[in-house]
């Protein structure tokens, strides 16, 4: 994406952000609340329109994708997006008719231990097992792209574990996994490249490697990001 | 013929459109299904109604065979009940819920989600006239077997303008909002709208107001279809009328996120 910007009335969610993800790495958006993480996402997943800039994803334009397109692009908001009356297993069945050869429903359940609690309603689920279930709908359809909005927001250090190596899986099979954090930790041990944005702009981007150097991710991070106000 | 899959290349196509909204269209239905309070305004509360209509002798319903009256206006609150309280209130949830947002970015799409929410709301229909009708014969009604395609079509102009007013006020009230108004004012129609009681026995100035009403006009409709067998052009006019309406409200308020 190239020199997004978008305003919601008075409040400038991008001003000119920039900025691009490899097939085959886990690139991590990290930056405080309010950075413009999600709008940045949302660009990219042709839920918001940018006023001004380019998004493309895997060459096109996803405000006008289509089906095929939406195919191949994972997405995983942070609202979640599950309707509350489906139990995990129905709601992954059923995402999965949408793809022609989707991934396997049951090793993707178990995988993020989905079938210990696959016969409650959405709508009954802790914070975590629901960010479980969101997990697996976007990694349901096998993505060469996947959009992960917060993905280990309130999972217990287990689950978060299971869920790292899991993106880590993807990534090996040539997806481009983006996972949107404000945890350093996270950015730390899963991604290959790091874009910290701040106030709807990139303050830098690289490897772990290239952005510390010698000074730890938290202390870059401190230094480039002012406290959001909220 | 077989053909053996080579493996190699990613295959992550969508499925045919076909697929994604057949299988959007079972998911909506199967979910309405298992929803009690769903069920109970779409089938039990209405056949209970036909039940209490037929075995009592008032509110009076106009002259004529009353069970002949009774079942049309039970039919028409059963559509009410599902392409309007139904939908208004199970989209207003998943639009709170990003439930719409997900399903917008998924191979489905936004059109997609349309074409399967107007199936499914039929579906449920045909469920409930099968289940309304049939009681209704059990209880000695007798339709003009003629006007059942006159039927058929107010059905349909009257599911697509209940469906319209209902994703008028999904799209952007809030989902409590939605829940209470839209139960508010199916209760509303059903007293006082010419479902079940026929506008022309209404009160005078009531009764013009509730012929002009979508309600009334479905009410109408389906009375003067399957007690004449004839196709009743004023209350069609009027569902259209609120139909193009609402149509045209709800296309330009309607916000897919909360």
């Amino acid at each position: 994406m190239r020199d997004l910007a978008k305003r919601f009335g008075a409040t400038t969610a991008l001003a000119g952000m920039t900025w691009a993800a490899r097939r085959g790495q886990v690139t991590a958006v990290l930056g405080p609340n309010g950075a413009g993480k999600t709008t940045t996402i949302e660009c990219a997943e042709g839920l918001q329109r940018p006023d001004s800039g380019e998004v493309r994803v895997l060459g096109a334009d996803p405000w006008q994708a289509g089906p095929d397109h939406r195919a191949a692009v994972g997405v995983m908001l942070q609202d979640g997006g599950l309707p509350n009356a489906s139990t995990p297993v129905r709601l992954l069945r059923h995402l999965a008719a949408f793809h022609q050869s989707p991934a396997d429903v049951d090793a993707l359940v178990e995988r993020l231990g989905i079938d210990a609690f696959s016969g409650t309603t959405v709508r009954r689920l802790s914070g975590g097992q629901k960010q479980r279930v969101a997990l697996a709908a976007a990694l349901v359809g096998r993505p060469e792209v996947a959009f992960l909005d917060e993905p280990t927001a309130g999972l217990d250090p287990h689950a978060r574990l299971d869920a790292w190596e899991l993106l880590r899986e993807t990534r090996d099979t040539g997806c481009a996994v983006i996972v949107t954090t404000h945890s350093f930790e996270e950015a730390e041990r899963l991604a290959d490249h790091i874009v910290i944005v701040d106030r709807g702009r990139v303050a830098t981007q690289g490897s772990l490697a290239e952005l510390t150097g010698e000074r730890s991710l938290e202390k870059i991070y401190f230094s480039l990001t002012r406290e959001a106000t909220r | 013929m077989s053909t053996a899959s080579t493996g190699t290349e990613p295959d992550n196509h969508a499925a045919p459109a076909r697929q994604r909204v057949l299988a959007q269209t079972r998911f909506e239905t199967g979910t309405l299904l298992r929803n009690g309070e769903q069920l109970l305004v779409a089938i039990v509360l209405p056949a209970m109604a036909l039940v209490g209509l037929a075995l009592s002798h008032s509110p009076s319903l106009g002259p004529g065979r009353r069970i002949d009256l009774a079942v049309p206006g039970v039919l028409a609150l059963a559509v009410i009940s599902t392409a309007f309280t139904g939908q208004a209130i199970s989209t207003a949830f998943d639009r709170r819920y990003g439930v719409l947002r997900l399903l917008g970015v998924s191979p489905l799409g936004r059109n997609g989600l349309l074409v399967a929410k107007a199936l499914a709301v039929l579906t449920i229909e045909l469920l409930q006239f099968l289940v309304i009708g049939g009681l209704g014969l059990a209880l000695g009604w007798h339709p003009e077997w003629i006007g059942l395609f006159a039927a058929g079509l107010m059905t349909l102009v009257g599911t697509w303008t209940f469906v319209a007013l209902a994703l008028l006020l999904a799209g952007t009230l809030r989902a409590e909002g939605v829940l209470a108004l839209a139960n508010l004012i199916w209760v509303l129609l059903l007293g006082l709208g010419g479902v079940i009681v026929p506008p022309s026995q209404m009160p005078a100035g009531l009764s013009r107001i509730a012929a002009l009403l979508p309600s009334g006009a479905l009410g109408n409709g389906l009375r003067a279809a399957f007690i004449d067998g004839r196709l009743a052009a004023v209350p069609l006019l009027v569902l259209v009328v609120w139909g193009a309406v609402a149509t045209v409200l709800a296309s330009r308020t309607f916000r897919w996120s909360d």
